[in-house]
């Protein structure tokens, strides 16, 4: 079966560290941090009491107020980075055909702060026991999907992506293929969340999962250091236009990259933890790469999941030196998470961003916040983990890993446009 | 106007973003100020919890403008 090539045509992104691509990648860069102390709910009685926030937000910049007040804010995220990435892709939605035109949209969570709100709201008036009628449609985390589609007049394929901290780039993975399938020309795709909220924080802190560094937030998030203790909490959004090669072509759109290969695995092993000799992690990659066609020295970045927890670091290392070999030692790794923090259900999707930025510059983004004796015995540092500075170099080819809770694995790779 | 339909109003105009000069008594909810089924539902709760009284669904199906919330809700309060 002869499958379509497909290519990404447009990009759009809100983060910690950036409201649109251009301000992301410049951080990116840059190695700027995105934590800082919480303001969206009263934080002093949990153990960590920062994280991630996306700053300057307004949403009235973007919606009128009643239609604000019907989408929860990972929605308002989705919109806003579907806005920017089909502005940037210079679509003409007069003149594409609109059946064919489609959105795959995750979000790990869906919309938990209205989930929150509208339960304690509920509660605070037994007397008459009331939910609000926009309770199912603010939380359900295949609305972004629902919106976008609305406001373009997408009738395509359409739907969410529920997996964890995967879902975003098993959202893009599924984009790729109806379009490689022909059931698509267009997919506007990515992943949004909002998770910063007292069950958010609250409920990964019950797990021990998060940073507790409230002294030191903005160097929490410390991929492959030896004294990183948990991961921190990220919201945001980003979105991708994959478009079919020819349809691309005919339009004289301007192509980023080309997706040369996805797959997905499963560790089946622990509802939270990562296989510690990460034999899912290494069948997704081995099968991304074979779904590419491309071999281990095509690659030459790896943007990590590294979330900066213990016992998931080493095992995705051991994974990429079980699949890379020698080869590992030649490529670029770096874990963008140090600086956005854990977008959740997004974070495939901000980070198969930086990873098509990085084949455009031919710069690879680092692993900030690492001392040089913070070391983890179970870590081999022969390999480049991009520590603390950008490093320009030739990126032909880029791999961008995600590993969800319920050992959902997700792998994408992104190769250099060339005609 | 009586405080009941002032108060009516201001919610009306706060929740549906409407101009305040299209939220006469004969304005629909749905047909003349844009709200949705959702929407109506919505502003039913408002009216409950501003004023401290109960609508039943049944009752809330028959409210379909404006003047009809108001003197339901004007009643109530009798």
């Amino acid at each position: 079966m002869n499958l379509r090539r497909v290519v990404v045509t447009g990009l759009g992104a809100i983060t910690p560290i950036g409201n649109n691509v251009s301000e992301y990648w410049d951080n990116l860069l840059k190695g700027v941090s995105g934590a800082g102390l919480i303001t969206l709910f009263d934080a002093s009685k949990f153990k960590t009491q920062f994280a991630c926030e996306v700053k300057g937000y307004n949403p009235e910049e973007f919606f009128d107020h009643k239609e604000a007040r019907k989408l929860d804010r990972y929605v308002q995220f989705a919109m806003v980075v579907a806005k920017e990435a089909i502005e940037n892709s210079a679509i003409q939605l007069d003149s594409i055909d609109l059946d064919r035109a489609g959105v795959i949209f995750a979000s790990g969570i869906g919309g938990i702060m209205s989930y929150e709100r509208d339960i304690a709201d509920f509660l605070q008036n037994p007397d008459m026991p009331r939910f609000n009628p926009f309770f199912i449609t603010r939380m359900i985390a295949n609305m972004a999907a629902g919106h976008i589609s609305m406001q373009y007049s997408f009738r395509g394929p359409n739907f969410g992506v529920v997996s964890a901290c995967a879902s975003s780039t098993h959202a893009i993975s599924l984009a790729c293929d109806q379009i490689r399938l022909g059931r698509a020309d267009i997919m506007i795709t990515g992943g949004a969340e909002a998770p910063i909220s007292t069950s958010g924080i609250g409920g990964f802190n019950a797990m021990r999962a998060l940073s507790t560094r409230n002294d030191e937030y903005q160097t929490a998030s410390r991929p492959l250091s030896g004294s990183r203790d948990g991961f921190v909490l990220g919201e945001g959004a980003g979105c991708l236009i994959l478009e079919d090669y020819d349809h691309a072509i005919k339009r004289g759109a301007h192509i980023y990259a080309e997706v040369a290969g996805v797959a997905a695995s499963a560790d089946a092993y622990h509802m939270t933890a990562t296989h510690p000799d990460g034999l899912g992690a290494m069948l997704v990659m081995r099968n991304a790469l074979k779904d590419a066609g491309l071999t281990v020295d095509d690659i030459d970045y790896i943007n990590i999941h590294g979330t900066s927890t213990p016992n998931g670091d080493p095992s995705e290392i051991k994974a990429i030196q079980g699949v890379f070999g020698e080869s590992a030692k030649k490529l670029n790794i770096s874990s963008t998470k140090s600086m956005t923090g854990h977008l959740m259900g997004a974070t495939g999707a901000i980070e198969a961003i930086a990873s098509i930025l990085s084949i455009v510059h031919n710069e690879v983004p680092p692993t900030i916040n690492h001392k040089e004796d913070d070391v983890d015995p179970n870590i081999d540092y022969s390999l480049n983990y991009t520590f603390n500075v950008s490093q320009k170099r030739l990126v032909r080819a880029a791999m961008s890993n995600t590993f969800g809770f319920g050992g959902h694995n997700a792998t994408i790779i992104f190769k250099k446009f060339e005609g | 106007m009586s405080d009941v339909a002032a108060k009516v109003k201001e919610l009306i105009v706060e929740k549906l973003g409407v101009p305040e000069s299209e939220v006469t008594p004969e304005a629909s909810f749905t047909n003349d100020l844009g709200a949705d089924s959702l929407d109506t539902v919505e502003l039913i709760m408002d009216f409950e919890r501003e004023f401290g009284v109960q609508i039943s669904d049944d009752q809330a199906q028959k409210i379909s403008t404006v003047g009809e919330a108001i003197e339901h809700i004007e009643n109530s309060l009798k």
